[in-house]
């Protein structure tokens, strides 16, 4: 009973990512974080996603507030939280994001203010829905660690 | 594959046409100009001499007309007439144009005339007198007769002057047409060329096709109608002459007949005059009618044209009786229905008055005793006659007896002789007789035309247009060309009657050739002009039309080829990025603990994952360098290391199929070239690789690199090798003793050979030998063509794409070299290569072995070997390492006898594995020891081998015959290690051998993180964390300024590009700058330079460029991955 219902949560989250995966939502590089994850630092995949959602968050305020001053002219500033955007994306490997961030960024750099308003809500709306995603996959290990009772993390690596 | 050469230029080729249609069009549009002016101009010119000749004409026709009007109302002489005509027609031209512009309308032609002449008169005094006179008889009569007929000749010069302004006008409507039509096709063109650089090829190509068509219909209507009006003009020149003969000479016998008339009317007047003076002057009458007809009958010659003559009285009715009673007889009624039989005519009726003729020409002797008062015609003749006082005419009607048309002319006969300005009725009182004389029209004209010149081509009509309504033919048929006619009027001296002489030519004019022929051929020529135009600009059409499609189907090509290059560029970078994961994994995979069969398998893979990098490598290369954008690097390199990598790399695989593989660089080719190495390598590779693959379980592999200069002038040449190679056809004297094919045949046909380059550059020329199966004669044609084998079954007994080849072609004509090669099935191929590299003077050698080499200065080597190419090769390696005495002997034998000198003091003897012969090495030894005896050092034995079991190695080995054996290919670090080992000089070889993993290069190292994201941090501190390095993390280029200050124990910094405040190229300058300060501050033992790599998401080329530019010493994209991650932090690490 135990072991069916790990057995089905584990095929969930398999499906979860490959999706993911599909969609280009995710890649390796997120494979590659799940690897620096050992015994040492059990929480680490957890604990990188968890602070890049906050600095994006953080991220993502201050573009809007910056887009949505009228008199707005800085898109230096722009690039610069873009660039750091860019960069945290592509170190969890949250490649839609970074891409709609790359295009972002170009709007920026051609000091298109209308591109930027548009890139700016589709990049909210990646990652809105990565967010979710995430939160949705970590529900799920949260279950298979009440079913287990194993290292949350752990299960990434070695699913069995 | 030669497209892709041709692609290099299209633009400049484009160029070229562009200009050459540019050109082609201003050209065109050139001689468009001229045609059209040359018409212009030709227009004009044929305006002005129609306009000269058309003046000409209208005067001409003045003149003319002036002539007909002073010839027609006086009796001035021809001569006189003509006289004045010739010289109004002198001053005419002369002042022609006044005279035109006097003779307006409403004004008089005489005037004109006389203001025309009274200029001349001003220069001539005779002609003055002359015209004067002429004038003042004419002037009278001119008066009289021109007010008439001025009306009628104003209304015609009129007429005339306005056909001719109008002509005139409609010469310029048409010049400016024909100006404004060019305008037209001018701004068309214009505005086409304007459109031409928006337009594309294709419409221009129609819109000229159809521009030259137009223009070609444009001369075609031009030429036919030319041709028409050239018709035209001269048929209208012949009509106007045949017009103004028929004038000449119907005015000629109007004139003719007219004089004729008058003369005879002058002598019935003379008669008449002769009746009154004799008749009725004398009493009795001296005349009666015997001598009247007598007298008339004789005198009748002067009358030709009179039929007869008769003398009526004038008897009034009081007197008939009396005058019935004095002639004996009635006075009769004319009878008009039976006028031959006089005397059955009835006696007149009473009237007021008769006119009963008493003396009558014998002709018409029956008319005495008839009342002439009795005709209607007669009686109103007689009526006018008398009350004018001259001569007057009948209409004409059917003479009596004759049948044919004929006048009356009657005079009056006056008993007194008036005064001019007599009344009517004193002329009636005065009148007492009548002379008639009757004129028989038809044979008077008849007799009038005979005596003129061609009557046979004329056809003369006589009218009487007395009564315009009903016009009275008098003479004449209706035969001949109606179609033109001339009227000539006729004047009989009776102002009452008008008749007029009709003209015309009794044939029809005769077709005009003269004026069909020229404009007919300019017809036909125009017409094959425009056939021959319109083939010509058809076939400019259709080769335009060809040319598109070429053109279109060539960037079509292009664009494929084009395509393809990316196509394969693209397809082979994406396939190697997931390649690249596949033989980490792999390699990983190899890592972890594998069972013989899994590592077996593993490798497999990993091999096969090798393979299939290269070859997308090699289809990059071929790809990179179709689409050109392959281009060599220029950097110093050492030559033979190079060539000892190559070996060391290849020698597996050749020890692998038991080929012996060696390399021999000539000594004056310079230690350090300057070139692209990576490429050089791949040539080479290439080459050798292919010869490894057909080279079966014998013989050899033999690299040899000499100057170009050298084998130029072979005889010179101190190089054994050279020397060898240059000697026979195909010469068992090769490097393993196997047949092999002269290499000189593969580079006899090269250009660049006999070019002399200049002292910085040299050229080389590298040759590799096999002997391999050999490529088929009729293969060697197209073997550098890419994924073009020899045979299509090559590939599957030997494997590989066929595609080297042709990328070494391309990366040799990249070094502005050629590659050839020679082969013969069976016994081996040779390929040559040349390439230009540069001289680096400035280096001499890289300091790699430097302190080794000196060690071995000095040393005194034996090199005992049966092939003699083989000894040289080992000679040259023996040389690199710094050893340079050194002496060979064929054998041991031949060492131990011929040799014994040489052995003294030897120090190293290299003895080939074939020349190993146990017994005889056993003497050489014997030999060698005594030799050595007085020195403690025995010489070092080595054995060269090329591929020995490790069984026979062991064997040899433990025998104790030799200190060490070296296997071939010879290396120079592992000639140097080797000779370190068996020199024995208590120094410990010193392997350096690179650490497998990234573990254990970064194990225990201090490494500072630079990056402004959290998460950027925690992953690169995770992933270094994970090889056991050090990690510390900062989050500013500020803070990374300020750990990195010297002194610090940080071994490696990975900096963010992109950071607020201060980014990563500028906290690196920074950092550099601090490190530099203190590199000058303290001594030179140590120097500061803390290796900093940067970290960016994006690579792109210029950041690369730009981090080294500011001090950084690698580039590290993010994510980390593993093996760059490797590549670029070993070069600081690996120390």
């Amino acid at each position: 009973m135990l072991g069916l219902g790990v057995d089905r949560l584990q095929a969930d989250i398999n499906r979860l990512l490959t999706s993911l995966f599909h969609q280009g939502v995710l890649d390796e590089q997120f494979l590659q974080l799940q690897q620096l994850q050992d015994d040492t630092s059990p929480t680490f995949v957890y604990d990188v996603i968890n602070i890049y959602f906050d600095e994006s968050e953080k991220l993502l305020r201050n573009l809007r507030l910056l887009l949505m001053d009228r008199e707005f002219s800085d898109y230096k500033k722009i690039g610069l939280h873009l660039n750091q955007l860019v960069g945290s994306s592509s170190s969890i490997g949250a490649r839609r994001v970074r891409n709609v961030c790359v295009a972002f960024r170009s709007a920026s750099e051609l000091n298109n203010r209308p591109g930027c308003l548009r890139g700016l809500e589709v990049v909210e709306h990646e990652y809105h829905y990565l967010k979710n995603m995430m939160h949705e996959l970590f529900q799920v290990l949260i279950h298979v660690i009440s079913y287990t009772h194993n290292s949350l993390y752990n299960y990434l690596i070695d699913p069995t | 594959m030669s497209i892709a050469c041709e692609l290099s230029n299209p633009n400049l080729k484009k160029t070229k046409a562009e200009t050459i249609v540019g050109n082609w069009t201003s050209k065109k549009i050139l001689l468009f100009r001229v045609l059209c002016g040359l018409v212009c101009i030709s227009l004009v010119l044929w305006l002005c001499l129609s306009f000269y000749v058309g003046s000409l004409c209208i005067c001409n026709k003045d003149a003319e007309s002036s002539k007909g009007v002073l010839f027609r109302n006086h009796n001035v002489t021809r001569s006189e007439i003509d006289a004045m005509l010739s010289l109004f027609f002198d001053s005419n031209q002369v002042t022609s144009f006044e005279c035109r512009k006097e003779s307006n309308p409403g004004m008089w032609e005489s005037y004109g005339i006389t203001c025309s002449l009274s200029t001349r008169l001003e220069k001539d005094e005779e002609a003055k007198r002359h015209v004067a006179e002429l004038m003042s008889s004419s002037e009278a009569s001119i008066l009289d007769n021109l007010e008439e007929n001025v009306e009628k000749e104003e209304d015609e010069s009129g007429h005339q002057d306005v056909l001719f302004y109008l002509m005139n006008k409609w010469h310029w409507w048409f010049v400016l047409c024909v100006l404004v039509a060019a305008h037209f096709i001018f701004e068309f063109h214009r505005r086409k060329e304007v459109s031409f650089l928006q337009d594309k090829q294709q419409t221009q190509c129609k819109r000229d096709g159809k521009l030259r068509k137009n223009m070609l219909l444009l001369c075609i209507i031009a030429g036919v109608s030319l041709s028409v009006f050239w018709f035209w003009h001269t048929n209208e020149k012949i009509l106007r002459q045949r017009r103004e003969t028929l004038t000449n000479m119907c005015e000629e016998r109007a004139r003719v007949l007219q004089d004729q008339f008058n003369v005879s009317m002058n002598h019935v007047h003379a008669l008449s005059i002769l009746v009154s003076t004799f008749h009725h002057g004398k009493t009795p009458s001296a005349i009666d009618q015997k001598t009247f007809s007598e007298y008339t009958e004789r005198t009748n010659f002067e009358r030709p044209l009179t039929s007869g003559v008769a003398y009526a009285l004038k008897v009034t009715h009081s007197e008939r009786e009396k005058f019935e009673k004095e002639h004996g007889w009635t006075i009769k009624k004319m009878n008009p229905e039976d006028q031959t039989l006089v005397h059955e005519f009835d006696p007149a009726p009473v009237q007021d008055e008769y006119a009963p003729v008493i003396f009558a020409q014998e002709t018409v002797s029956h008319l005495v005793s008839v009342d002439m008062m009795s005709g209607n015609e007669d009686r109103e003749n007689i009526l006018r006659a008398r009350a004018l006082g001259k001569g007057v005419l009948t209409s004409p009607f059917q003479l009596l007896k004759s049948n044919h048309l004929g006048v009356i002319l009657t005079f009056a006969v006056y008993n007194t002789n008036l005064p001019h300005d007599a009344t009517e009725e004193e002329r009636i009182q005065a009148t007492i007789g009548y002379l008639g004389a009757s004129y028989d029209m038809p044979s008077l004209v008849e007799k009038l035309l005979q005596q003129l010149a061609s009557k046979q081509t004329i056809s003369v009509n006589v009218y009487d247009t007395t009564n315009a309504s009903s016009v009275i033919k008098m003479y004449g048929s209706e035969v001949g060309d109606m179609s033109e006619e001339h009227i000539s009027s006729l004047d009989f001296g009776d102002p009452f009657r008008k008749h007029e002489m009709h003209c015309r030519f009794t044939q029809k004019p005769p077709i005009p050739w003269l004026a069909i022929m020229p404009p007919g051929f300019a017809l036909v020529i125009t017409f094959l002009l425009g056939y021959i135009f319109n083939e010509a600009i058809n076939r400019i059409a259709t080769v335009e039309e060809d040319i598109r499609k070429v053109r279109e189907l060539k960037a079509r090509a292009e664009a494929a080829d084009v395509a393809k290059s990316q196509f394969l560029a693209t397809v082979s970078h994406e396939i190697r990025t997931p390649m690249v994961g596949v033989l980490g994994m792999l390699k990983l995979l190899m890592d972890t603990d594998l069972d013989a069969k899994q590592m077996d398998f593993a490798e497999t893979a990993h091999g096969s994952g090798k393979d299939l990098i290269s070859l997308i490598n090699e289809v990059l290369d071929q790809a990179k360098i179709e689409s050109g954008r392959l281009e060599l690097e220029s950097v110093p390199f050492d030559l033979r290391f190079l060539l000892d990598n190559i070996s060391s790399l290849l020698s597996g695989k050749a020890a692998e199929k038991g080929i012996e593989l060696a390399v021999y660089v000539s000594s004056h080719v310079p230690a350090v070239i300057i070139g692209d190495p990576g490429r050089f390598r791949q040539i080479i590779t290439n080459l050798v690789g292919n010869s490894i693959k057909f080279t079966q379980e014998k013989g050899h592999i033999f690299i040899s690199v000499h100057l170009t200069n050298e084998v130029r002038e072979p005889f010179d040449t101190e190089d054994e090798i050279l020397k060898q190679r240059l000697g026979s056809d195909e010469t068992c004297n090769t490097l393993s003793g196997y047949p092999a094919v002269n290499a000189t045949g593969s580079w006899r046909n090269f250009r660049t050979f006999q070019d002399h380059i200049s002292s910085d550059k040299i050229e080389l020329l590298v040759t590799v030998e096999d002997t391999g199966v050999g490529i088929p004669f009729e293969a060697q044609s197209r073997i550098f063509t890419p994924f073009m084998q020899a045979d299509s079954s090559t590939s599957r007994t030997y494997g590989g794409t066929g595609i080297g080849l042709s990328i070494s072609k391309r990366l040799v004509e990249l070094m502005q070299g050629e590659i050839g090669f020679v082969s013969k099935p069976g016994v081996g191929t040779t390929f040559s290569f040349t390439g230009v590299f540069g001289k680096d003077s400035s280096v001499t050698a890289l300091e790699l072995f430097d302190q080794s080499i000196h060690e071995f200065q000095g040393l005194k080597a034996l090199v005992i070997d049966s092939r003699n190419i083989r000894a040289e090769v080992t000679r040259y390696h023996l040389q690199r390492v710094g050893i340079s005495s050194i002496d060979i002997a064929s054998s041991l034998g031949t060492a131990s006898t011929s040799c014994a000198s040489k052995l003294v003091n030897l120090d190293l003897v290299l003895v080939d594995k074939d020349a190993w012969n146990k017994e005889e090495y056993v003497a050489f030894s014997d030999l060698l020891n005594s030799g050595q005896e007085t020195y403690t050092r025995p010489p070092k034995i080595l054995l060269l081998a090329t591929f020995t079991t490790p069984l026979e190695l062991s064997e040899i080995k433990s025998s104790g015959l030799v200190d060490e054996v070296l296997m071939k290919p010879l290396r120079m670090s592992v000639l140097i290690c080797c000779l370190q080992e068996t020199m024995g000089d208590g120094k410990k070889r010193q392997i350096k051998r690179k650490p497998k993993n990234l573990g254990s290069l970064l194990r225990g190292k201090h490494i500072l993180v630079v990056d402004d994201t959290v998460v950027n941090r925690r992953v690169a501190d995770a992933v270094l964390r994970k090889y056991k390095a050090l990690v510390t993390c900062v989050d500013s280029g500020k803070a990374a300024v300020a750990m990195l200050k010297p002194p610090h124990d940080f071994d490696a910094c990975f900096m963010d590009l992109q950071m607020p405040e201060m980014d990563g190229f500028e906290a690196t300058r920074r950092v550099r700058d601090l490190e530099e300060e203190m590199n000058k501050k303290t001594d030179q033992s140590r120097k500061w330079h803390t290796p900093i790599l940067a970290m960016t998401a994006d690579v792109i080329q210029a950041t690369n460029e730009k981090c080294i530019k500011c001090g950084m010493d690698g580039f590290v994209s993010k994510p980390f991955e593993e093996e760059e991650l490797y590549s670029s932090v070993a070069r600081f690490f690996d120390k």
